[in-house]
């Protein structure tokens, strides 16, 4: 559905601006994306035994894909609440320029900083993504509305799948449980490899996929950090350093 | 519905591990962002390291599979990833053609298998 003009008489009301928000979520290919991943998530969620409103509400209030599958996979093989915390604090640090970034689009002289909270919730990067394709389409005074629309759209689209991959984990025949599992793994190496467009992305994921299985061998608790941390600080350096060749 | 609630030590785990890290970084971003270079060095490094972490969890799942996925052999799930991955590559970047085939390789190799 495409949304009206700018100088639409359509755009005069908040409510309607609401609704242009949550039906965008139809437009985009990435709500498809965010489906299969949170079928995955549901499921990771199930086989490491988690409640179904635990996962539901890790979606609700956490609302970044990799941090779930971050603190579910580190929760579920024995790690501690620190070391979870540790290693889903790092990997929420990128949230932060993509809200310095977004916010900017968003204000208008006479917006206060209460007024972006909610919308600074729904940050991450599928909404990152589609606020640089359809606000451009949207009034500036409308848009704080119609991002709460979208962002509301897109989270009813994760609870649903996030309840129907738990559900699926917990009745399917181990081949299809296996296969919405193996979603959530597929999906984010895409994702990732799409979203890296710099050099320093590019080996940060190649390099932080072949050091896992290293440092894992030596069984340290810590893996995660330490191979995370090690291979994006190379990647930086590679960066760095054909910067500066 | 203690089914359903699971036990309230590991929801107060979510709020604490999960809910906070993420929320305190966005409300970083809101209060204090007006000032940070989107293109600075130090913001390259964290994406970096956020990506590398994301690699991380993404190998650990692959390697030492959770539930179900632990029934399919090693060959065939890294074999799986990796057919995906090809086919993302050629079909200019389809996450969607990429997960189909990533899938349809794993279900019917373990199909295939019995």
């Amino acid at each position: 559905m495409p949304l009206p003009p700018l100088d639409s008489t359509r755009w005069q009301s908040p409510v309607r601006a609401f609704a242009w928000g949550v039906s965008a979520v139809t437009s985009t290919v990435l709500a498809l994306v965010l489906f299969a991943t949170y079928l995955g998530i549901g499921a990771l969620a199930h086989d490491s035994h988690f409640s179904l409103l635990w996962a539901l509400l890790s979606t609700l209030l956490i609302w970044a894909g990799p941090a779930q599958i971050i603190l579910i996979s580190t929760l579920g093989s024995g790690a501690t609440v620190l070391q979870a915390a540790v290693a889903v604090t790092l990997s929420a640090i990128r949230l932060f320029p993509m809200v310095v970034s977004v916010l900017p689009l968003l204000r208008t002289p006479q917006t206060k900083r209460r007024h972006l909270v909610l919308a600074t919730h729904f940050i991450a990067v599928t909404l990152w993504v589609e606020c640089y394709r359809l606000l451009p389409q949207v009034p500036r005074e409308r848009r704080i509305a119609f991002v709460h629309g979208l962002g509301c759209g897109l989270v009813l689209v994760c609870l649903t799948a996030t309840a129907l991959g738990y559900g699926l984990a917990a009745n399917l025949p181990q081949l299809f449980a296996a296969a919405i599992l193996l979603l959530t793994p597929l999906a984010f190496l895409l994702s990732t490899a799409r979203n890296s467009k710099q050099l320093s992305d590019i080996l940060a994921l190649v390099l932080g996929l072949a050091l896992y299985p290293v440092v894992a061998a030596f069984n340290t608790g810590v893996d995660i950090l330490i191979s995370g941390v090690a291979a994006g600080t190379v990647a930086y350096g590679a960066h760095w350093w054909r910067k500066r060749a | 519905m203690s089914g359903f609630v699971g036990d309230w030590h590991a929801l107060l785990i979510l709020v604490v591990a999960g809910f906070l890290p993420n929320e305190v970084w966005r409300m970083v971003g809101l209060w204090f962002g007006g000032g940070v270079d989107e293109g600075s060095e130090v913001l390259v490094w964290v994406r970096a390291v956020a990506t590398a972490i994301l690699a991380g969890v993404i190998a650990q799942i692959l390697v030492q599979p959770p539930g179900a996925l632990a029934s399919v052999p090693d060959w065939l799930r890294h074999g799986a990833v990796a057919a995906g991955v090809v086919v993302f590559l050629a079909t200019k970047r389809s996450i969607f053609a990429g997960v189909l085939c990533g899938e349809i390789v794993m279900v019917a190799g373990k199909w295939w298998l019995g």
